[in-house]
This record gives C-alpha cells, structure tokens and sequence, in this order.
C-alpha cells in the first residue's frame, strides 16, 4: 500500500533536456480541447447578441446581467435579484445531488456484489452492468418515458399485482427525472466504486472483527473510509454530467423540472437562441463545477499530508 | 501449576469437499508460547482462523477457559490477531490504530488513549503516534498490530507467520523481543509458522500439524530428539531415513541390523516389533571414523561448503544417499571423493520409527 508513489524524480537521464519536447503532444490535446474551447466560451458569453442567433462583436456584460438581475420589462427599473435562472440552477444541483445520492446508495452494493465474485464471474457482471449503455443515451431516456408512464409497462404490472389502484404519475416529476439520471449515469458510479473495492484488502475487515467491531462498524469504520476515494470518484462521475443533462429534463420532466442543461440548450437551439447568454450560463455552470472539484482536491490534498 | 486457556476439542473444518482439519485435539496453557508448525496446506492457519472465529468449524469445540467459543462470531471472542501481512487500518493513524479495538470495547477516548501509548511503548514505537502505517517501514508496521492486538490484553494472541514479510536480520530481532514481550505481558501466544527455527528458538510447545493431522506435540527439544513419526523426523532438522529390518523392541528401545550387517540398539516410540522399520539418524551426529569401528561404510561422493559446517554427501552400499554435518574444525580430514568412508552413530543418533 505505501508503494504507490511515483518514482518521478527517478527518470531517466535519457529524457534529460528533452522534457519540454515530449510535453507539446499533451500541451496540444489540452490546448485544442480544453484551452481554445473555454476561451471561445468565456469570450462569447461578454458578446452583445445577435436577434437571428450569433453574436455581434462588441463588449457586453448583458448576458451576465440578464442571469443575475430583474430590471423590469422594459429594463429601466432599479434593479433587483433575478430569481429565474437561479432557481433552475439550484434545482438542477439538487435533482443532481438525489440523482448522486440515487447511484451511489444502488452503486455500492453492486460494486461491491461484483468485486466479491471470483474473479471469472467479474467480468461477467462488470459485462452485464455495461452493455446497456452501449445504447445510445437518447433512445435510453425515451425507453426509459415509455417503462414509466401511466400506460407503460411499469404501472401495468402493478395495477395487475394489485399493489396499486392507479397509475403512479411517475411522468413530468422530478421523481422521473432523477430516475432518468440515475439509469444515465449509473455505470460511471458502479466502475470506480469496483475498481476501489476490488483492491481492498479483506484482512482489514477481518482485523476490524477481531477488534470487537460489529458488521455496520466495520462498514462505517474501515471499508468507507478506505474506498472513499471511489466513491468520491463515483460521486464526481455522476453529479457533474447530471447537473448538464438535458435529456432526461426533457424527456421525463415536465416545465417544473426544467434543468440548466435544457436552458443553455435552448440557448443555441434555433433562431430564439441567445449565445451570449447561453456561453454565461455555461460558465455560471462550469465554476460551480469547479469549484466542488477544487474543494474536492483540496480535501484530498489535506488528507495527504496529514 | 497454570491452567488451560484454549481447549481444541476434535475440530473438524471442511472446505466443501476437502477436508482441512481433521479432529484436531490439543490445550493450550495458559501463559505459553504455543506454535503450530507445517508446511503450507497443512492447516494450521485454518486452526488459527478458527480461534479467531474467521471460519467456522464444521465440528468439535473450541473452548477458552472452558466455554464453547466456536458458535461465537470474531468480534465476541476475547482473543486478537496480528496477522501476517498486519492488516493495519490504512486511513488511520499507528496510535488510532491501536486505540480501535479498546473503543469498540467501550473505552473511553482517554483511557483507550493511555493504554494505546503504553502497548507502543511496549513495542518501542512511542515516537511515531501521529504517522500513518504508509510511513512506516515493514519491521515498524509489524510491531504497531502487535500493539494493537495486545492492547486490550486478550487472552489469548495468536499471530500467523508475522514474521514472515521481515527481512532475515530483522527477523532474528523480533523473535527475540517476541518472546520477551510474551513473558512480560503474560498472555497466551498462538504462533503459527512454517519455519522450524522460528518455532524451535521460540516455543514452549510446539503442535506439528501435517494434512490437518497433529503429528506431535511437544517442547521444542522434545520434537527434535524424540520425533514420534517419521514425518516429524524429516520436516523438523534435517535428517537421514534409511529402511532396516528390526530384530526386537522392549521398554522404548529397538534393536535393529544396520545396513553391512552391524547391529544397533536405539531409543524407538513404537511399542511392538516390525518387520521394516525407518532409522532416523541426524546428520550432526554422525561422525567418520576408521573403518574397522564404523557403523556404516559409505562412498563419498560430494561437499558442500556452509560456513560453520560442511555437508558430506555420500553414499550407501545399496545406492541409498546419506548426508553428514562436520564441524568445519574437522575439514582438514575430509575424505576425497569416490573414496570409501567409516561413519560412526554418536548417541542419540538415530531413532527407529514406523516405515
């Protein structure tokens, strides 16, 4: 376990003098998608907006403006906060954040069902977890609207069963789509979790016992402790995607579930478009990510040196 | 007179349809330094595992201080482990780690905290509390699950192979410090290995388990001189088995006809005579000597040099090999090979046992 630094400073005089050549193929994937395409952003979100889509190159903080404050219908009242916007932002945070919750309370026993098998039948499960999600997102979301809406299958076999008397009305809910999340994304929360739990050592569970502590002691004690990284993994793989989706608001929301992704979507969708707009909301949408991730890191960074 | 802390009552284990431990039988007293020696897959950690309470056995009882334990799941039996590869709590600190099975006890976090650091002093580790068992070297994560295991002073410590990942110097310390820590604290010890030294330099009692079986119990010179079976012969020291007919056996003596024709009286376990019997004849006691004195007469037919000794390989009259330790003192009368060689059986050489 304490062998997993990187020998860095170790390298190969071979390498010597040549470390900045070696860096350009990095330097140009980071640059050509990730550089480039955030300053476009960033730049496009202080543009003035064009009526019929695009921008018109001019210094504008409009957009910005527009998300954060009401100046009345005509703009030229005093202004006050802008409730709009940010009430989709923060549901989209919190139907995200259940979405998270969702996938990681079905995500760790799975993970942890499949990384217990012996080691022939893992790739199996791991397999049989996959292969939906060789499936396109769209037609999985739209099946997914199918299964649960009043007439779909779901609420035929429980009205047959007899465990309900109605239709459920799953449809147009958060419910629906917190649903539709957590079947997106709950691959990305079952792999890291796996690849976690497949490397704890069982001895340690078996150590906890021996130290007089119970099964839900050890669970709390020493196994989440140390598959945390995991599940911090798991839970960034699935809160992040969900908090941009617009499929799934879409599909299975109804208006009260509008989400950010559907807002800056329909941003640059068609001739109603905004694109200042649409680039602000997006970067609005990219701090907030970030800065989960930097407090993220910064706690990981804590436990290290400590 | 100490009492018995671990009666092992006809323990069965069975994995499906292999069968680890076969009514194994043996007490444990209290305030000793037990081993169980074998080779791998002979069950001993299987034994160990079910003191512990990792496997439950399929029959037969376990009993500490008279009480059936084995119907007991690991966190309800007073006893702890160091295991072999220490199973340190990696998200915690060394003193965390040694105060987590006083706090599921109850504890308080002070006085969970007073014995923690007294168990690391115990183990001379006072000085790395706060470090996580990453920083610390192999030898130093050893003695940190000693500390944790013996913190809530169990009453009784079993140990599989914890030496084993230590390097060869550090090992020869730690035995040592292991054995001196055992009479200090008092505590029963439990140690499985598979290493003879470690078992015969460390041991009250030895348990030498082969196929589930226990082949003999006894005090380290006890297996050593008086192996009750030919297995125990071959896997304690190193040893010479050479099939002779037997003349007799009264009173624990047998009276065998070494191969040449000589006879031998030697010390035997067996109670009535056989036809075949195997001599067991330890290669240290062994000496050359002028053919017309010899016991046996071989052909030597090899050394090998080994620092304080010098292995003699040769071979018996019937093709049979033989191996002799000499004192390297002696080396300058070393036969030369293909020549003819006289040895000598010192006194307690050889033991008759069963073919």
């Amino acid at each position: 376990m304490a062998a997993m630094a990187p020998g860095g400073a170790s390298s190969s005089e071979i390498y010597k003098g040549h470390a900045k050549r070696l860096l350009v193929p990095t330097w140009l994937v980071i640059g050509i998608f990730l550089l480039v395409p955030v300053a476009l952003m960033a730049t496009y979100s202080f543009l003035t907006k064009e009526f019929r889509g695009g921008v018109i190159w001019e210094f504008s903080l409009a957009a910005y403006d527009q998300f954060f404050l009401d100046r009345g219908l005509f703009g030229d009242e005093p202004p006050r906060i802008e409730w709009t916007y940010i009430t989709i932002f923060w549901r989209s945070i919190w139907q995200a954040g259940l979405a998270t919750l969702l996938c990681l309370l079905i995500g760790f026993p799975t993970a942890w069902f499949i990384a217990t098998r012996e080691a022939r039948m893992r790739t199996v499960w791991l397999l049989i977890v996959t292969v939906p999600y060789w499936v396109n997102l769209l037609i999985r979301t739209v099946s997914m609207k199918f299964l649960i809406r009043d007439e779909g299958p779901l609420n035929a076999v429980l009205l047959w069963s007899g465990l309900i008397d109605q239709p459920l009305g799953l449809i147009n809910t958060n419910l629906a789509v917190q649903l539709g999340l957590f079947y997106s994304y709950l691959p990305f929360m079952v792999l890291p979790i796996y690849a976690a739990v497949e490397r704890y050592d069982f001895a340690l569970s078996e150590a906890a016992a021996d130290l007089y502590a119970g099964r839900w002691t050890t669970l709390r004690l020493v196994i989440l402790p140390v598959v945390r990284p995991g599940l911090i993994a798991g839970c960034i793989l699935v809160f992040v995607p969900s908090l941009g989706a617009f499929l799934a608001p879409d599909l299975l929301g109804g208006a009260k579930s509008f989400m950010i992704g559907s807002l800056i979507e329909e941003q640059f969708k068609g001739a109603a478009g905004n694109w200042p707009f649409g680039a602000a909301a997006a970067m609005i949408l990219m701090s907030i990510v970030m800065v989960v991730l930097l407090v993220y890191a910064r706690a990981q960074t804590r436990e290290g040196r400590a | 007179m100490t009492g018995t802390v671990i009666n092992i009552d006809r323990v069965v284990k069975r994995f499906g349809t292999f069968t680890a431990l076969h009514e194994v039988s043996l007490d444990i007293a209290e305030n000793e330094f037990f081993t169980l020696l074998g080779p791998s897959g002979c069950g001993k950690t299987t034994l160990l595992r079910c003191i512990a309470g990792f496997e439950p056995v399929s029959g037969g009882q376990i009993r500490l201080h008279g009480e059936d334990i084995a119907p007991l799941p690991p966190f309800k039996r007073p006893v702890n482990t160091v295991f072999q590869h220490y199973a340190l709590f990696p998200h915690m600190t060394v003193l965390e780690n040694v105060m987590f099975g006083l706090q599921r006890l109850g504890w308080s976090v002070v006085d969970a905290e007073g014995r923690a650091k007294q168990a690391l002093e115990l183990v001379h580790l006072s000085q790395f509390l706060k470090r996580r068992p990453g920083q610390l070297s192999g030898g130093q994560q050893q003695r940190v699950a000693l500390a944790r295991a013996l913190a809530p002073e169990p009453k009784v410590l079993l140990l599989d192979e914890p030496l084993s990942a230590l390097d060869l110097k550090l090992r020869q310390v730690v035995r040592m410090e292991l054995k001196q820590i055992q009479r200090e604290t008092g505590i029963a010890f439990v140690f499985v290995t598979h290493d003879q030294e470690e078992a015969l330099t460390m041991s009250d009692r030895i348990a030498v388990m082969s196929d589930g079986h226990v082949q003999q119990i006894g005090a380290p010179r006890e297996i050593y001189e008086a192996p009750a079976n030919r297995f125990v012969a071959d896997f304690i020291g190193e040893t010479n088995l050479i099939e002779v007919p037997v003349l007799g056996i009264s009173d624990g003596m047998a009276e065998v006809s070494l191969p040449g024709g000589r006879a031998l009286r030697c010390p035997t376990p067996l109670a009535r005579a056989v036809g075949q019997g195997v001599l067991s004849l330890r290669p240290e006691r062994i000496d050359l000597c002028p053919a017309s004195e010899a016991d046996l007469t071989v052909i030597a037919t090899d050394q090998v040099y080994l620092g304080t000794d010098i292995q003699l390989k040769a071979q018996l009259a019937g093709g049979q090999e033989m191996t002799v330790r000499l004192q390297n003192a002696q080396a300058t009368r070393l036969p030369e090979r293909g020549t003819e060689v006289g040895l000598k059986l010192e006194a307690g050489a050889a033991r008759l046992l069963s073919a």
